[in-house]
């Protein structure tokens, strides 16, 4: 009986000793971005969802709106 | 695709802001945070130099080396993103960054400092793409929507480029030999290393 007792003593005093995990619960996983988003905004031309269309939509937007050499004569 | 770079233009950038603007428009970005601003060397000078700054996405980013809570990441394309729900606010990443790019808005969580707010490429954060919450915390999210950052698109003298590293690269290429001159490339070497600048990173497709 008193052996009892002096267990459970101990493990009531001795769980204080215990050490809660302090690990960060981390980043928060991120869609990738070709995998589109839910709203009116999206620009056409490309399939959410699918990796290779959506680069090649952002490829072809990169030169049709930022190299202006494109629309003109001289390459 | 090769990873997400900006490039600006010292020869074209005019000082205008508009990309400053554009950015601050285009993500709400509250009073005293500049994700993106534009700083002219020689100021006053005689062919000074402005240039447009904001973070440069590096390839080896100091803030994610220095930051205490392990809140960056990057993503596939190349963007360097945090996560403000873990974010401290410590500021070390503040001291780290080369490029003066972290911010920190004058109200927030701890004290005066607040979580730290950056450039995000327009690529949002870790929260569901468009999402409300994305757009409150980090902005809209541009390249989920097929669209290239904000800045540069609106860029009037198409000083600033942003997009894939090989296609921006090709398109300053391609400038630098029309007008034979102004083959600097303001940041590259620091942000992306001079060795490996302009290179897609091994296994890249490109």
């Amino acid at each position: 009986m008193m052996r009892h007792i002096l267990l459970i003593s101990a493990m009531v005093l001795l769980s204080a000793c215990g050490d809660k995990p302090q690990s960060m619960g981390g980043v928060k996983s991120d869609v990738a971005p070709y995998q589109g988003v839910d709203n009116k905004f999206a620009a056409p031309g490309w399939k959410a969802g699918d990796k290779t269309s959506w680069e090649q939509a952002l490829k072809a937007r990169t030169q049709n709106t930022q190299n202006e050499y494109t629309r003109t004569a001289t390459k | 695709m090769a990873r997400m770079k900006f490039v600006c233009d010292a020869e074209r950038c005019i000082e205008c802001n508009g990309c400053v603007t554009a950015c601050k428009n285009e993500h709400e970005v509250p009073w005293g945070v500049n994700r993106r601003r534009v700083v002219t060397l020689n100021d006053g000078i005689p062919g000074e130099k402005s240039i447009s700054v904001a973070c440069m996405h590096c390839s080896d980013a100091p803030c994610m080396a220095v930051c205490p809570v392990n809140c960056f990441y990057r993503t596939d394309e190349g963007v360097v993103l945090h996560d403000k729900d873990v974010c401290i606010g410590c500021g070390y990443c503040s001291y780290a960054c080369p490029f003066g790019a972290p911010q920190f808005p004058s109200s927030g969580t701890f004290g005066v400092r607040g979580k730290m707010d950056k450039c995000t490429f327009c690529a949002g954060g870790p929260e569901a793409n468009g999402s409300q919450a994305e757009f409150e915390k980090y902005g809209r999210n541009r390249l989920a929507e097929g669209k290239l950052p904000a800045c540069a698109e609106q860029c009037s003298t198409k000083a600033l480029l942003a997009g894939d590293g090989d296609v921006v690269a090709d398109i300053f290429r391609n400038r630098v030999v029309q007008r034979g001159k102004g083959a600097e490339v303001w940041g590259w070497g620091t942000a992306y290393g001079s060795k490996q600048a302009g290179q897609p990173p091994v296994g890249a497709k490109s």
